[in-house]
């Protein structure tokens, strides 16, 4: 008996107009936002090309100082890029412990309530722009820092980068700066965080404690496997903001472009710090200028790719053993 | 006396309530240890995280005791460190001398529990304490020079030797408002279009545009600056009106910095949509394009508004991006499409600059209006978010929740 053979009919969906012209116009805003992004890359490439042949690309790399006022002009970004990472570094040590703390505290300690005024603080913190951090840093806080490093540098002093200079100022450090910014990256680190915690399964939880297991032994034992990858993605995102902090840095950092090796003195600069205070300069500083916003750019650009990867991971559950 | 209720007579983990086979979690590896509490003592079973009187008393102590020991090493025996390292080392010193006294009462689990508790909140609450200096600090410092004025002069024949009141920084709001509006005009349509293809379309560009979107929010705000600056200005100052140094400019580097800000949280928003919609919307015979455009986003409209109100106290306060573009000016110009312009961030930042006190008084209150902006549309975003969608979702949430009760015995 021949029997027909039954293939499934293709269903095939015939856009309308409308739907073709939304399809592309919503394609291009996607292509759009991409192209924007390389774009930046490709013009300060461009712009920078003067500065760049004039000194060399590992010149301007390995060296520190800034002289264009000599023939011929010696800049180097060494020196910025040893002070970005160096207030980075020091601004996301002192912020992940503080972000990881106060994220525990709104998933696993407060009650529903405070829980959401805590969310709204935090969210507050991190809408404050970094202007008045910075001004707040630069005016108040560092004379309350400033005896806090005077101390560190008398009884810390034989560690390295805690030296300091007999008589030396120790306003306008890479200390402080550091401080100001990691006040700016807490609340991000905190909400990238908090939001990988509350994720922990409630059942791994609950087990933990149902057998026998103080609370820090549930977060140690459950929450922090959980959100490692959420604890490594925020702090990488909070260094990526924090190698990017431009205003406050630049009021509080004198912006000497030559490498210092003691974060408690006065000097010290940062590449988007450096940029801010030579608006408006001569031709050549600008190419200059250009070729360290590039430095800076590729540095953040390629932190938070890696942080997003991470991040995207943790929340898929997709990094869990 | 305590001693009853204290967990340790009956010889159990004290943080945990266990009945008939009490296993303790310490040293002696779990074996059963409810025959060695004496049987005629009261069985009190200890609610967890309970803090007894004499808990409360220690704490206390162990705080005076830090308090007395760094007052001893710092004031007498090194010399001042400042209050902020004073308090700092009575912080760490109260947590040491209290897991040792817990460990010494409760045996070491229960102390590290402890001590993680006092870590975590007095950490958060140390993390909130310079929000409430800073505030205080603006407003105290920023109040005397923010008179009417402010809000109705310019800089016009203002000298540094006149005092703060002098002038105001009405230049200023014209051109954050202006600046802001057309950074808006930019980046709205382009964000909301992005949000949707990330959210709404099965394209194969979307990783990398959602990728591309993540590293585009940590760009650094001085970098959108200095991107339009090589474009427009370096090239073409001299020649085209338009690209030199306005609040135009200043409104396509706000954009950059704002698109990333609305994609991220617009595309949040939608996401929240329930699918069922979309589906109603398609099984009714509408076109995608139609169902977006009269389900998705309508239905998101509140968060899309919240999204919005964010970019813009996110845009206020950059002034990083204006350095290169708008680049500041100390009098009125309303046209934002020629000659420099002011704007409040700029303002501010320029003042705190000057070496006369007066200016950087001036600058303090600009700061201050400037936070009061930033607070304000915070609160509206608040208010806003949490106004129609949030509480919808908790209603359905509940219906939801509800439903699959009514359903589960008939199953």
């Amino acid at each position: 008996m021949p029997v027909a053979v039954r293939t499934p009919r293709r269903i095939v969906s015939k856009p309308t107009r409308t739907d073709r012209v939304y399809e592309r116009v919503t394609l291009t805003a996607g292509l759009v936002v991409l192209a924007l992004l390389t774009l930046v890359g490709v013009f300060l490439l461009l712009r920078s090309e003067q500065a760049i042949n004039e000194t060399g690309l590992l010149n301007f790399l390995t060296r520190d100082g800034w002289r264009t006022d000599i023939k011929p002009p010696r800049i180097g970004a060494l020196g910025l890029i040893v002070g970005t990472i160096t207030v980075a570094a020091i601004a996301v040590t002192i912020a992940v412990p503080f972000g990881v703390v106060s994220a525990l505290f709104i998933t696993e300690y407060s009650t529903a309530r405070t829980r959401k005024y805590l969310t709204a603080a935090v969210d507050l913190l991190a809408a404050i722009p970094s202007l008045i951090f910075g001004l707040w840093g630069f005016l108040f806080l560092t004379g309350q820092i400033v005896p806090l490093s005077r101390w560190i540098s008398r009884n810390f002093g034989w560690i390295p980068i805690f030296k300091v200079d007999k008589g030396a100022n120790l306003t306008g450090s890479m200390f402080i700066a550091g401080i100001v910014v990691a006040l700016m990256v807490i609340p991000i680190v905190a909400s990238v965080v908090r939001e990988v915690f509350a994720q922990t399964p409630q059942g791994e939880k609950e087990a933990a404690l149902a057998l026998g297991s103080t609370r820090w032994g549930m977060i140690r034992a459950v929450v922090l496997p959980y959100g490692r990858g959420g604890i490594i993605g925020g702090a990488m995102l909070g260094l990526g903001r924090a190698l990017g902090e431009t205003i406050a840095v630049a009021l509080i950092l004198g912006q000497v472009p030559i490498i210092n090796g003691h974060i408690l003195e006065n000097g010290g600069s940062t590449v988007s710090g450096f940029i801010a205070r030579r608006a408006g300069a001569e031709e050549f500083t600008v190419s200059g200028l250009m070729a360290a916003g590039l430095v800076l750019f590729i540095m953040t650009f390629a932190t938070n790719m890696v942080a997003s990867v991470v991040v995207a991971r943790s929340r898929s559950g997709a990094g869990l053993d | 006396m305590t001693d009853v209720r204290d967990p340790n007579a009956l010889g159990q983990s004290p943080e945990t309530l266990v009945l008939p086979a009490p296993v303790q979690a310490g040293s002696n590896g779990g074996a059963p240890s409810a025959h060695r509490s004496p049987p005629n003592r009261l069985r009190t079973p200890r609610r967890p995280r309970e803090l007894t009187s004499t808990d409360y008393a220690t704490m206390a102590g162990c705080f005076l005791s830090s308090l007395a020991l760094c007052w001893l090493v710092f004031e007498r025996l090194t010399g001042g460190a400042g209050w902020l390292g004073f308090g700092l080392s009575v912080w760490f010193g109260f947590l040491l001398l209290y897991f040792l006294v817990n460990a010494d009462r409760h045996g070491s689990m229960v102390a590290a529990d402890r001590v993680v508790t006092a870590i975590v909140i007095t950490g958060s609450i140390v993390m909130f304490i310079p929000l409430v200096f800073l505030i205080g600090y603006v407003v105290l410092k920023g109040l005397p020079a923010l008179t009417a004025h402010f809000f109705t002069d310019d800089q016009r024949g203002v000298t540094p030797v006149q005092e703060a009141t002098a002038g105001g920084a009405a230049h200023a709001l014209v051109g954050t408002i202006e600046q802001v509006g057309l950074a808006l005009a930019w980046s709205v349509p382009l964000g909301l279009a992005a949000a949707v293809f990330l959210n709404e379309s099965r394209s194969r560009w979307r990783r990398l545009v959602r990728i591309f979107v993540d590293a585009m929010s940590g760009l650094p705000s001085i970098i959108a600056g200095l991107f339009i600056y090589a474009v427009f200005i370096l090239p073409y100052a001299k020649t085209i009106p338009l690209f030199s140094f306005n609040g135009f400019m200043a409104s396509l580097a706000l954009a950059l910095v704002m698109l990333p800000t609305i994609i991220r949280t617009v595309e949040v928003v939608l996401r929240l949509v329930p699918d069922g919609l979309r589906e109603s919307g398609l099984a009714l015979g509408a076109s995608r394009a139609r169902t977006v455009w009269s389900v998705v986003l309508p239905t998101a409209r509140s968060g899309i508004t919240t999204a919005l109100v964010l970019a813009v106290a996110r845009g206020v306060g950059e002034t990083a991006p204006l350095l290169f573009t708008a680049f500041g000016y100390d009098l009125m110009n309303s046209n934002a499409f020629s000659g420099p312009q002011e704007s409040l961030p700029l303002f501010t930042y320029r003042n705190i600059l000057k070496p006369d006190l007066s200016a950087v008084a001036r600058g303090f209150a600009g700061a201050l209006v400037l936070m009061m902006l930033v607070a304000f549309l915070f609160v509206v975003a608040r208010i806003v978010g949490a106004d129609r969608s949030t509480r919808k979702a908790r209603r359905s949430f509940r219906s939801r929740v509800t439903s699959h009760r009514q359903k589960e015995p008939s199953s």
